[in-house]
Order: C-alpha cells, then structure tokens, then sequence
C-alpha cells in the first residue's frame, strides 16, 4: 500500500485553502502511486472541519483530544506518526504555510521520511515519483527524489489546483496517545493580527508598498479598499515597523499568485520578487526607472506613489 | 542563570550575487560569487551573544562543510562567540544528514539552547531545526521574532527576544507565524530557529576581529562521527525557472488604467 496521508489546517472549525491545495496534490500524487488519500485532521472539536474534508472524498481520520487544542510541533508529531502507519501511508504531504513548515520535517523525522519543502510539481510514477522545488530564492529549480520509504513534502498552495468535491467520503476517528504532562512546550498566546481584507495568499489583487513609501501606506490601502484587494509590502516596509509582519511577500514571507499584484515603491529585489512573481499580471510604481522591478512588469509606470496612487484611485473610483 | 548556547553557521552565496546553474545542470556557476554566513544564521549568533551579556554563559558557533567553511566561523567568533567547532564534510547534504551530524555534536556539548536559522538562503529548505528537535525529543521553537520592530527602544538597547524565566529553566520565544504573533515557552534544553525580525546582528568590531584570530576552532571528521553520511533528499537536476517576460512602460496613470481594464481586464 502506498497511500498519501495529507495534514489538514483549520481555523474556527473551516479548512484552510492551503488545505485544499495539498489536497489536490495528494489527489495527483496518488494517481501516481496508485495509493489512496487518506485526510488527517487534528485539534480539540474539530468535527466540521473533520467532515468538510471528507466531502472531498476523503477517508479522514480525525484525531479530536483536548491535548491537541493548541498546535505544537511536539505534541502533534506523534499523532502524525500514529496516523500514518494506521492509514498504511508512505507519503505524507502538507501545506507550505507557517504551520506545514513547523510540523511535517519533524514528523517526518519521526519515521525516518525525508522531506522536501516548498513544492512547485510532481512527475513520474510508481516508486519514481520526482519532485521540483526552489533554491535560491527561486532563482533555481531543483527536481529531487526522496530515498526513504516513508516520503514526506510540503507543497506552494498556489502551485496546485485545490480538490474538488467528491463522495465516498467518511469520518474514522485516531486515537491520541499524548500525555499533556510530559511536553516541554506550552502555548502562552496568539495575538491575531485581525483585518476586514482578504487574505494575502487568497486575494485576487495585492497592493504591496515598500521603503518607497516611507511609511505612509494610507493611500496604498486605500487602493487597496477600493480594490478589494489585500495589502502586502516589502521587508524593507516590515522590518521598519510600519506594517505587520505578515504582511511581507518574498523568499522568506508569503508567496502570493494573484491576478495582479501593484506594487509601488519597491525595487524589485530576487528575495522580493521570490514571493510575487507568479502574479498573472504586475504592475511597478517607481521613480527610478533603472528598479530591476520594471523588467519583470508588465506594466512599469515610473513616477512617484504619492501622485500615482491617488490619480489610480479616482480611476478606479469612476471606472473610466 | 548562565546559559551554554550552540549556534550553527552555515557558509552561503551572497544573498547580493547572481545564481546561474551549469549548463549540464549539476550545479551552480561559483565563478565570480561570493560567500558569506547564511543571514538567518547571523541574527542566530547576535541573539546567544544578547543572551549571554544578560546571562552569562558561553557560545559555541558549528559549521559543517569543507575547510573554507572555517571563514563563517571565524566571522562569528569576531562578532563575539566564543569558540568554533568545524565539522569536516567535502560533498552534499540534506537536512536529515546535518541535523543527525548536529545532534552527535550536541550530546557532545551538552548545551542549553541550540539556535539555528529558519532556513538556509541556498537550499531554501526550513527543516534542519525541526529535525533536529525531533532527533533530540526536545522542545521546538520556530521562526522566533519578537514584538517590537527592529526600530524599537528594545532593539536598541540591544535586549534578547528570547526571554529566559527567573529561574533559568524555560524561555519563552515569540513566533511569526501566518495571522499574527504567537508566544510559545519551551523547557530547556530547546531548539530554537530564528526568524528575520529577532534583531539586527552586529558588525565584528576591529578588536573583534583580532581576538577571532586566537580562538579555538576544534575540527572533527564527520567520518568520526558514526552517521550514515548518505543524502536522502537527491538532487537530481537543477534548472534555471523560465523567465518572466516583462518589461513593459507606460506613460501615465489614465495610461495604466486603460491598460488594467481594457487590455488586462483584472480591474
Ligand atoms: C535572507 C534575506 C531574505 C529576504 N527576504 C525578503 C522577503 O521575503 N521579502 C522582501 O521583500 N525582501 C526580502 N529581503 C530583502 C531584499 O533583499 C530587499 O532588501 C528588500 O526587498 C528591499 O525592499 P524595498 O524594495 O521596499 O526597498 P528598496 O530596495 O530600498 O527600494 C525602494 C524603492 O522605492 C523607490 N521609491 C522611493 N520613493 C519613491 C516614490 N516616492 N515613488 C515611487 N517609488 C519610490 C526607489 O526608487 C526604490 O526602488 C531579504 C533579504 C535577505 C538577505
Ligand atoms: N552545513 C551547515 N552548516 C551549519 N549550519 C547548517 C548547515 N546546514 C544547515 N544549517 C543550519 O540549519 C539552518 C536551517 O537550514 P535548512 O534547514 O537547510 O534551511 C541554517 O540556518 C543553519 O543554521
């Protein structure tokens, strides 16, 4: 048996999108293996989220204790490991996200799977499955094979088409042996950074600002606003301390694929670049017009943000 | 409460240079590049020196690698560490390899907190820490970073973002993670990877850089070291991604916004 277990995300009861991506991906990776896909989703009352995978046409296995009511690396890792030799996994596939990274190496680790992250694509069959992935900040593409047994991989959500609904789907439950008395990690908080926008690795436009800005980002999220957009920026912007953190897009932020990505006042950077540039279409708002932006732009408007966000915004605002 | 800190450092292209692969795609082009400690891995060393000013304590920087490897030490060692250890390694790796080869140096040294880079700026991989947690069944904790921006008092002040509990026994670390900040506290000894935000590392100072020259480097074969020195992640082939076709001006805004909406239509 080589089945594909693949790690769900929920938040408040509802998968992440990112889910539905390593969804779909272990949907094509079975096909390749000739494995089933089996969900795994853990927490404490999770049930929904247990059932909305499952409407994919998933057998879930659903791991609901009040031991696993925070995400921790530490306590979610044996539930992994137990799941995957119940589902008669050999490859173990997740999300990219912040929580993906954090759990799937050492879960991996413990069945002694290798791991590759970041995943852009799949080709081959059987036990020859080879997987694509960047280097240097995606100036590289590296095709890997994974010379373990037990195989693990976290894919790039906008690199995969999501699952499709599906029936056949059921609900078994996975037993949770942690004894909460014996970790070494406590959750203390989350301190939710709350927004009315879209989510950035969701959105279908990105108004991004960097050090061009000088911290004013008023008009930008305007625009933003105007466009339903959500808004990103630089690390330049980020590290200034005008915009949260996760705001920041590139080799060491959030990828983002959206329909169009504005980006003003940013150089072009390949760590920035790293995170945007499969944005089906960009535009750069600069004032320098050698920024090594504009050569991957597909429309390069040089001039200052301070006028030319506002001018677009009344654009947008009449629509003509 | 004095804390012994390991810190790893790994030798990298320049973050600045241009990455283009070998035409039979067995490699990069290393003509004309330059190399330097893995950025993550400098923020690494500038919080175990803020920790160990705080504290007391001792920082032992490791590399694995060949014998140029020894440069990123000896840049630590100038910041501030206080001694190096150098696993001698000619050939390739993966994060199961270097975080099973660290693990034999941290039984070895015994120490409090190992802090590691969130990620390699070559391989771009995000794993070695995790593993390594894994592989020692100590606490995790990821991507640390710390509330206040790299503007802040508390960073010029030079103060630790890892915060060490009175007793000396648990830090709590601040996490960047997707939607917010989330804090976690680990027992100690931990696993602690650090994240762009923790601070800003210093630049070795001239006296730094003298002292550097007579601190001990111990050097060990990685042969000795009874790993199984195999790569399980095989890179096949590299290739360059292809590239994006841009390029393109326009003159003004209602230039743009024709464009946008007529050409596009993504608005
Ligand atoms: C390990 C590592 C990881 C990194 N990860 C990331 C990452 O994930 N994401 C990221 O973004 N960066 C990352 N970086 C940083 C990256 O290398 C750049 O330093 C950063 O992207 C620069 O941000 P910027 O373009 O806002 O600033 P700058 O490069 O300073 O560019 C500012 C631009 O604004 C323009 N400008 C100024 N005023 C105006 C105006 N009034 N109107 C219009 N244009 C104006 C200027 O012409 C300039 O081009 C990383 C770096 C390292 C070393
Ligand atoms: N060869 C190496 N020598 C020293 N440290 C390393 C090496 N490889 C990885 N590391 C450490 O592990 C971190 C994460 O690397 P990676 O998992 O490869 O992205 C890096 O920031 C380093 O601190």
């Amino acid at each position: 048996m080589s089945n594909v277990l693949v790690l769900a995300e929920q938040s408040h009861g509802k998968l992440k999108k990112a889910t539905l991506a390593a969804m779909g991906a272990a949907q094509q990776l079975a096909k390749r293996t000739g494995g089933q896909v089996v969900g795994l989703v853990m927490g404490k009352g999770v049930q929904a989220a247990a059932d909305e995978m499952a409407s994919y046409g998933l057998t879930v296995r659903l791991a609901d204790a009040p031991v696993l009511e925070h995400y921790l690396a530490e306590s979610w890792t044996p539930v992994v490991a137990e799941a995957a030799k119940a589902a008669g996994a050999t490859w173990i596939v997740a999300a990219a996200t912040a929580f993906g990274k954090d759990l799937l190496p050492r879960a991996a680790a413990r069945l002694g799977a290798a791991t590759a992250t970041e995943v852009l694509s799949l080709s081959g069959d059987g036990a020859n499955v080879l997987l694509k992935r960047p280097m240097w900040a995606g100036n590289v593409i590296a095709e890997v094979e994974l010379a373990t047994p037990v195989k693990a991989f976290t894919i790039r959500p906008t690199e995969f088409a999501p699952a499709q609904k599906a029936g056949g789907g059921s609900v078994t439950a996975q037993p949770v042996a942690v004894d909460a008395g014996s970790l070494k990690t406590r959750f203390v908080e989350f301190q939710e950074v709350k927004s009315e926008r879209p989510e950035l690795t969701e959105a279908r436009v990105v108004v991004a600002g960097g050090r061009g800005t000088k911290g004013d980002f008023k008009e930008l999220e305007g625009l933003a606003d105007d466009l339903g957009a959500a808004v990103g920026a630089s690390r330049a912007a980020v590290d200034a301390g005008w915009v949260p953190n996760d705001w920041q897009v590139g080799q060491t932020g959030k990828v983002v694929a959206p329909e169009l990505y504005i980006a003003a006042g940013i150089s072009g950077a390949i760590q920035h670049v790293a995170g945007m540039k499969g944005a089906k279409v960009i535009v750069a708002i600069n004032k320098d017009p050698e920024a090594p932006i504009f050569q991957i732009a597909d429309y390069g408007l040089v001039g200052d943000l301070f006028k030319a966000i506002p001018e677009l915004r009344e654009k947008v605002k009449s629509g003509k | 409460m004095p804390l012994k800190i390991l810190v790893t450092v790994k030798r990298v292209e320049d973050p600045e240079s241009k990455i283009k692969v070998k035409p039979d795609g067995t490699g990069i082009v290393t003509d004309g590049v330059n190399y330097k400690m893995n950025p993550f891995d400098e923020i690494g060393v500038e919080e175990a020196l803020r920790l160990k000013e705080k504290h007391g304590g001792e920082v032992v920087v490791a590399s694995i690698g060949g014998d140029k490897s020894i440069t990123e030490i000896r840049s630590a060692l100038a910041m501030g560490a206080d001694r190096g250890v150098l696993l001698k390694h000619e050939g390739a790796l993966d994060p199961l390899l270097v975080s099973a080869l660290f693990q034999k140096l941290t039984e070895q040294e015994k120490p409090d907190l190992v802090l590691l880079g969130k990620q390699s700026i070559d391989d771009d991989q995000n794993q070695t820490g995790q593993i390594l947690a894994e592989r020692l069944a100590w606490a995790q904790a990821t991507f640390a970073s710390k509330k206040e921006s790299l503007e802040s008092e508390a960073e010029q002040k030079k103060q630790p973002g890892l915060v060490l509990s009175a007793d000396g026994k648990k830090m709590q670390v601040v996490r960047e993670v997707d939607g917010g900040v989330e804090t976690l506290e680990v027992s100690l000894p931990a696993v602690v990877t650090v994240d762009l935000r923790l601070n800003k590392p210093r630049f070795a100072s001239l006296p730094g850089i003298m002292k550097a020259k007579k601190k001990e480097v111990k050097e060990i074969a990685t042969a000795s070291l009874g790993v199984e020195l195999q790569p399980k992640v095989v890179v096949k082939k590299l290739f360059e991604p292809p590239k994006r076709a841009g390029g393109a001006k326009v003159a003004d805004v209602p230039e743009l916004w024709k464009k946008l909406h007529e050409e596009a239509k993504v608005v």
